[in-house]
């Protein structure tokens, strides 16, 4: 149990009129391995709860438990951050705002060097962080930050932090401003980290359909509290609820909230696009089982068109068994959703 | 930092806040001025009893109010040190002797002393129930009015009110930004809490250089949203903001006018009046003359 959080309470300029309460009564404890993620309004607490994480907030009430470090209101026992900080990573909203340094690698050196190490270890941990995040290190470790682009100033900033090799990692908000293609690359970055740098990591974002891809578990922040914390597949039974509270809830949870609304029921654990898909074909090959033969359509849950998928694609669904002819490679790097989920902004509820 | 609110607006409803922000800024010049044609013990005391009113009926408390002189009890004390020994004036209480130098400290230099602390600290209490009760928007809006007719020998009045509301505009932001900019180097183990004066300069680079850019990038993006409007500092514009004066703005500054004239009676109609008492060098002045007397008349 890496992180414990108890009766967490804080509230920002007591006793003046700006006294605003930003947390109330937090209860959380976070396993080792988990890939949790964090919604909520702003202005719900979350940024807060996180900063209490990393020991940037001090408990005003209540206790928070990290590795077997324990930060608590009372003055006494000093807490050695530095430790905690190597511990646990931070990634802030924007980091890219963040470096200052005259080249990338002097930059993304400012964390391990904080940490006391020593000089060819902190060489080694800048090489392997740059690397990790994507980025060529010859090419790039003598450039100033500066003139890198934003997705790759946003790689640096977070080297920055991978450099620390924490346990935990924590992103805020990691893709807000970014492209389609720079967002797509760091989610792919955030999952290749779980496995190769931080196995314990939480994650900050405001786009439902984007913490749905990863997260194995969701805590949902409501007005300084814990509203819900459930396991991924389970948090969208609340979708009223959740939708009260005006936060989003994934498109696919809406198409099939509302195919079940109109007699058709897909079932509950649906959550993101590729589990809506797999339902929707098994339930129309179900009804059209000759079609099978022929080549299956598949039903697009943004425009309500159907497509017929082609012979490779069905394979790779699972839906006719795989020939041994086609090569392994080509089959891997062919990805299932690319052809049947266009990111269309129309909804389906717009054409209802 | 979080904590710190910016300038010391103290955000709630009262009598004070409505009053016109000109009214205002008016009053306290007068006020500033009169305070130093105050020469009486007993019209100090009757200014502070005023002031403490109105405290009370801006809602402001009154431990805010007083944090304000707190900065200031050094720059009190020295000033009041000062006076004590720079004054040679009055009944010397007790002669001090440096080699050849005398200093004489006397009964007027004390007398002196403390009527400089009093106006000194009645001067900035005075100012920050201003700065209490009016936000910094209306503060620049005011100015702009009252120094409008500095337009006609040539004082860019509104380029200066609208430099003066943008770097307003932009303190809370910087300050949010300093915050976060401290956090995230704190959370790459940046140690800027500690160490000798050196050691801290060195360590707030992390914090200033990307404040720096931020401050930069933010004045260009400013500058581009400006132009993009069209914006020209010399074109005439009408305010979203209008400023009327209202009774009680009125009432209000009437009533100050009318203390202001007691304070100036004070000082020269008494004076003329009536014969100090004659205590060597020590002066008393105005209606403590009167006071003077009654205690006289009391104690026989």
């Amino acid at each position: 149990m890496p992180i414990v959080i108890k009766h967490l309470s804080f509230t920002y300029s007591a006793n003046t009129p700006y006294e605003k309460k930003a947390l109330k009564n937090i209860n959380l404890e976070i396993n080792e391995g988990d890939f949790l993620g964090i919604i909520g309004h702003t202005g719900s607490g979350k940024s807060t709860f996180i900063q209490h994480i990393n020991g940037l907030i001090k408990p005003q009430q209540g206790e928070v438990e990290i590795f077997d470090l324990k930060l608590t209101p009372a003055k006494k026992p000093k807490v050695n951050l530095r430790d905690l900080r190597s511990k646990v990573g931070m990634v802030f909203q924007y980091p890219e705002y963040q470096l200052f340094a005259d080249t990338v690698e002097k930059d993304v050196a400012f964390g391990p060097k904080n940490l006391g190490l020593s000089a060819e270890e902190v060489a080694k941990r800048v090489k392997t962080a740059i690397e990790m995040v994507g980025l060529d290190y010859e090419a790039v470790k003598d450039r100033a930050p500066f003139e890198l682009s934003g997705g790759q100033k946003r790689r640096v900033a977070i080297a920055g932090i991978i450099a620390m090799q924490p346990k935990v990692l924590i992103l805020d908000e990691p893709t807000a401003g970014l492209d389609p293609y720079g967002k797509e690359q760091i989610l792919n970055l955030i999952k290749y980290l779980k496995t190769h740098c931080s196995p314990t990591i939480i994650v900050i974002s405001h786009d439902i359909d984007e913490i749905t891809r990863f997260a194995n578990r969701i805590v949902v922040f409501n007005d300084a509290q814990i509203a819900y914390d459930e396991p991924m597949q389970q948090l969208f039974k609340h979708s009223r609820q959740l939708q009260k509270m005006g936060l989003d809830i994934p498109r696919a949870v809406k198409v099939v909230n509302n195919l079940r609304a109109r007699g058709v029921d897909l079932g509950d654990d649906i959550v993101t696009a590729e589990d809506l898909l797999k339902a929707i074909i098994a339930r129309y090959n179900e009804k059209h089982s000759a079609q099978i033969d022929e080549g299956a359509c598949v039903f697009d849950m943004y425009d309500f068109s159907q497509k017929w998928l082609t012979s490779e694609e069905r394979e790779e669904l699972g839906l006719i068994p795989k020939s041994e002819e086609v090569p392994k490679a080509q089959s891997k790097t062919r990805k299932p959703n690319k052809k049947t989920k266009p990111r269309k902004t129309k909804d389906e509820e717009g054409k209802e | 930092m979080r904590d710190i609110s910016f300038g010391q607006y103290y955000p709630v409803k009262s009598f004070v806040h409505n009053i016109d922000a000109r009214i205002k800024i008016f009053v306290t010049l007068l006020y500033m001025v009169s305070v130093f044609f105050i020469v009486s013990y007993t019209t100090f005391v009757c200014m502070f009893a005023l002031l403490m009113i109105i405290i009370a009926i801006s809602h402001v408390p009154y431990r805010i109010v007083f944090r304000s002189i707190r900065g200031l009890i050094f720059l009190l004390i020295f000033t009041a040190i000062i006076n004590i020994f720079f004054t040679s004036s009055g009944n010397v209480l007790l002669p001090i002797k440096i080699g050849k130098l005398v200093i004489n400290i006397t009964d007027q230099g004390i007398n002196f002393a403390i009527k400089m602390a009093l106006r000194f600290s009645m001067l900035v209490l005075g100012s920050s129930i201003l700065t209490f009760t009016t936000t910094p928007t209306e503060l620049t809006d005011a100015l702009e009015v009252i120094l409008k007719p500095l337009t006609y020998i040539k004082i860019p009045v509104h380029d200066l009110a609208i430099i003066m509301s943008i770097a307003l505009r932009f303190i809370p932001g910087l300050m949010d930004e300093t915050d976060k900019i401290m956090m995230a180097q704190k959370a790459r183990g940046a140690n800027i809490d500690s160490g000798n004066f050196f050691k801290k300069i060195k360590a707030m680079l992390p914090v200033l250089i990307p404040l720096f850019v931020s401050a930069f990038r933010r004045a260009d993006e400013l500058a581009d949203a400006l132009d993009a409007r069209c914006y020209n500092a010399s074109g005439k514009r009408t305010k979203m903001k209008v400023f009327k004066l209202k009774a009680t703005d009125l009432v209000a500054f009437f009533a100050f006018v009318a203390i202001v004239v007691l304070i100036f009676l004070d000082k020269y109609l008494i004076g003329a009046m009536v014969t100090p008492p004659d205590l060597g060098g020590f002066e008393v002045q105005g209606l403590d003359i009167f006071v003077y007397r009654l205690i006289m008349i009391i104690t026989g």
